[in-house]
């Protein structure tokens, strides 16, 4: 109790300078919802092992730690070269870079932008003429209330600098857009508090890329919060893709509302961190949305990652598909909850959840949770989880074609992985991905 | 090339070869025929070094060399081809980038330059002729979504480009239709040359008028009770295999077993 006290008061002392700050001043109310959201984290502190939805996932190595946020920004001497390794040539003109949290103008580039689009540093936005509509749309998705958990607060508590996405109605993105979120030179009390907010008016289109890197392999914290509002007929494709330090914590929260019609479609691939948790929480309140919510992760020895979803069905006539597939290696551990919820007005919901996992050694485990809870009765629903180890009949097709073992294996593992990577339409993102799981999986494999 | 002596193999348990002998050369096509349950797949199964088939007894010599001791990716590697009765499909992995891997597995096991991708496009190219093998399947997952013809066309496809010294064929002509049996038995029948042997295990006389065989045996509760040319694959066609169990209670009895020269 009196270490919990101690580390909220580190975050608190944090949270004055950052009030304080004289540099740039933000409207009233963004200093009062950073107020509530500090008062909220005081009083729910970090979750614990004791609440079911934290039941697998211990965050006391998080509240142990000495993390405090920075905001002075430290000269490091990254240029755009630098950044060759994170980033993709499809969105050379359309990216947004945060090192350790700070908005890094020199290093984005947002050339390719169409008009009436606003992209953003969401600290510059709330200062800017597109205030009410951040205040319109800013903490309603990952709203502070009772319910709010303390990773969400925290992160409220420190909006500054982030990434603030706005497509007017009909507006189309024609480059994907690339939000880099890279630690460098960190230390193990850098926090890290990535904000994001999207909100794409009616029959707009967008793909965003939101990422996370990191230069070397230290300890530090990244616990962001993004908000998604795709407008009817509108349609947002959001790929993230997390590779942490393998030491790092991170700790993301993906909150999603649908308006009539709209189509949102996530693909998540997570490979990096000592310990990550994603929680995604969809809202689908209107008639006809639809949303594939899909993921991959892929762990090694020390690594534990945890996907937390929830699919609300509110309005009738919504559609939602969700594919989550793990490779756990070593003494690794997953886990998978996912709670596709239809409420009673939901009829004609169509929902479809499917969790794979794949362990690739005894000493891995997963804890997988699929849940319906269908409230509505005439609905199409279907979920089903599965636990496994390669097919050996796959295993002595591929054998008797000559193949070695290990390569057999890596290539059906890597096989595995394939079906949620050929998902992401960008070539240079497939590229890196298919690199950084072959590498994973110690294969010389050229593909 | 190949002598099978008195091999007992078991599946989950239970024996299902019973001392089978066969003798094959090199420039040979000998057909296995025989009811079901006979053996037939599990000889075939036997032959590549699936897990589930444990041998009990007798010895496989492969090219004067012990067989059995070998893991199924190393008889690969040595020129064994199994063509499967139910090809696997492997999401994820293209045919094209499979193959690829196989091929250069041997080529090293040859000692011999690995292709790039490009070079083998080009080999592959070639070899897809040979079964009429649309270049859109080579980019497709293998044999996922594939129709029961093509997974079979594939499985050829493959010995095409593996070029094995010993094929064994397992079914590969059931499900097939006229046109696509004659597109398979024309692919095998390219492949054959003075060099290699093949094995055709099949249940039907029809693929045997079109890959003609040197020499039909017929196998039966584990073990071959009777040998011949091609004309007996077409005494079966008339007679059913009837009149084959009868002798071959008898042969069991006496230990009498037939094989080719």
């Amino acid at each position: 109790m009196t270490q919990a006290i101690k580390e909220e008061n580190e975050y608190a002392a944090a949270f004055r300078a950052l009030q304080e700050t004289a540099e740039r001043v933000a409207p009233a109310w963004v200093a009062r919802l950073r107020e509530q959201a500090l008062a909220r984290f005081e009083q729910v502190g970090f979750p614990t092992t004791s609440e079911e939805d934290w039941k697998y996932t211990n965050v006391a190595p998080i509240a142990r730690a000495s993390f405090a946020p920075t905001f002075d920004k430290t000269s490091d001497d990254l240029t755009p070269d630098a950044l060759a390794a994170y980033t993709y040539a499809e969105a050379a003109q359309s990216r947004l870079v945060f090192v350790n949290g700070s908005y890094r103008a020199e290093l984005s580039d947002l050339r390719e932008l169409p008009a009436g689009a606003v992209i953003r540093n969401l600290a510059d936005a709330l200062t800017s003429e597109h205030e009410a509509i951040l205040r319109a749309y800013l903490a309603r998705a990952a709203s502070i209330d009772e319910s709010t958990d303390g990773f969400t607060a925290l992160n409220t508590a420190f909006i500054n600098d982030g990434a603030f996405v706005y497509l007017p109605k009909g507006a189309q993105l024609s480059a994907p857009l690339h939000l880099l979120f890279l630690a460098n030179e960190t230390n193990e009390q850098t926090a890290i508090f990535p904000r994001v907010l999207i909100v794409a008016e009616s029959e707009s289109a967008a793909t965003i890329i939101e990422s996370y890197e990191a230069t070397d392999e230290s300890v530090y914290f990244t616990n962001a919060v993004v908000e998604v509002f795709v407008g009817a007929n509108a349609r947002v494709t959001h790929y993230k893709v997390q590779r942490e330090s393998d030491a790092a914590f991170h700790i993301a929260t993906t909150q999603v509302e649908l308006e009539r019609d709209a189509h949102y479609d996530l693909t998540t691939i997570t490979l990096g961190a000592r310990l990550s948790r994603h929680g995604i929480h969809v809202k689908m309140a209107h008639a006809g949305a639809s949303c594939a919510v899909d993921g991959l992760y892929l762990v090694g020895t020390g690594q534990h990652a945890d996907t937390h979803s929830l699919i609300d069905h509110i309005a009738p006539h919504c559609t939602s598909r969700q594919l989550y597939k793990g490779i756990l290696d070593g003494k690794s551990r997953a886990v998978f909850n996912g709670k596709v919820f239809v409420r009673r007005d939901a009829q004609q919901t169509d929902a479809q959840q499917t969790n794979k996992n794949l362990l690739l050694s005894t000493d891995a485990r997963v804890d997988t949770k699929p849940q319906l809870e269908i409230f509505a009765d005439d609905v199409k629903c279907a979920h089903g989880a599965t636990v496994g180890q390669l097919e050996e009949e796959e295993l002595f097709y591929l054998l008797s074609r000559g193949l070695h073992t290990e390569l057999a294996r890596n290539l059906l593992t890597y096989g595995f992985a394939e079906e949620l990577v050929e998902k992401l339409k960008i070539e240079s993102i497939k590229a890196q991905l298919d690199e950084a799981i072959l590498n994973r999986l110690h294969a010389r494999l050229e593909v | 090339m190949l002598e099978i002596r008195n091999l007992h193999a078991t599946v989950e348990g239970k024996e299902i070869l019973r001392g089978l002998d066969l003798t094959i050369n090199k420039g040979e096509v000998h057909a296995i025929m025989g009811p079901n349950g006979s053996g037939k797949s599990t000889l075939a199964k036997v032959l590549a070094g699936h897990p589930a088939y444990v041998v009990t007894a007798g010895e496989v010599l492969y090219e004067g060399k012990n067989l059995l001791e070998l893991e199924p990716d190393e008889r690969a590697r040595a020129g064994i081809f199994l063509a499967f009765q139910y090809p696997v499909e492997v999401p994820g992995v293209s045919n094209a980038q499979f193959l690829r891997l196989a091929y250069n597995e041997q080529r090293k096991y040859r000692g011999e330059e690995e292709l790039d991708p490009l070079e083998f496009k080009d080999l592959l190219a070639e070899r897809a002729k040979i079964v009429e093998m649309d270049a859109g399947l080579m980019s497709r997952s293998v044999n996922e979504g594939f129709s029961g013809g093509e997974k079979k066309r594939n499985e050829i496809l493959q010995m095409a480009v593996l070029e094995p010294k010993l094929a064994v064929l397992d079914e590969t002509d059931s499900g097939l239709d006229i046109d696509a049996l004659r597109i398979v038995a024309d692919g095998v029948n390219h492949l054959r040359t003075p060099e290699n042997a093949i094995i055709l295990v099949t249940h039907y006389q029809r693929l045997l008028n079109y890959i003609v065989p040197d020499f039909v045996h017929v196998l039966w509760r584990g073990r071959i009770v009777r040998s011949g040319g091609k004309e007996l694959a077409l005494e079966l066609e008339a007679k059913g295999y009837d009149w084959l169990k009868e002798q071959g209670a008898e042969a069991s009895e006496s230990a009498v077993t037939v094989s080719a020269k």
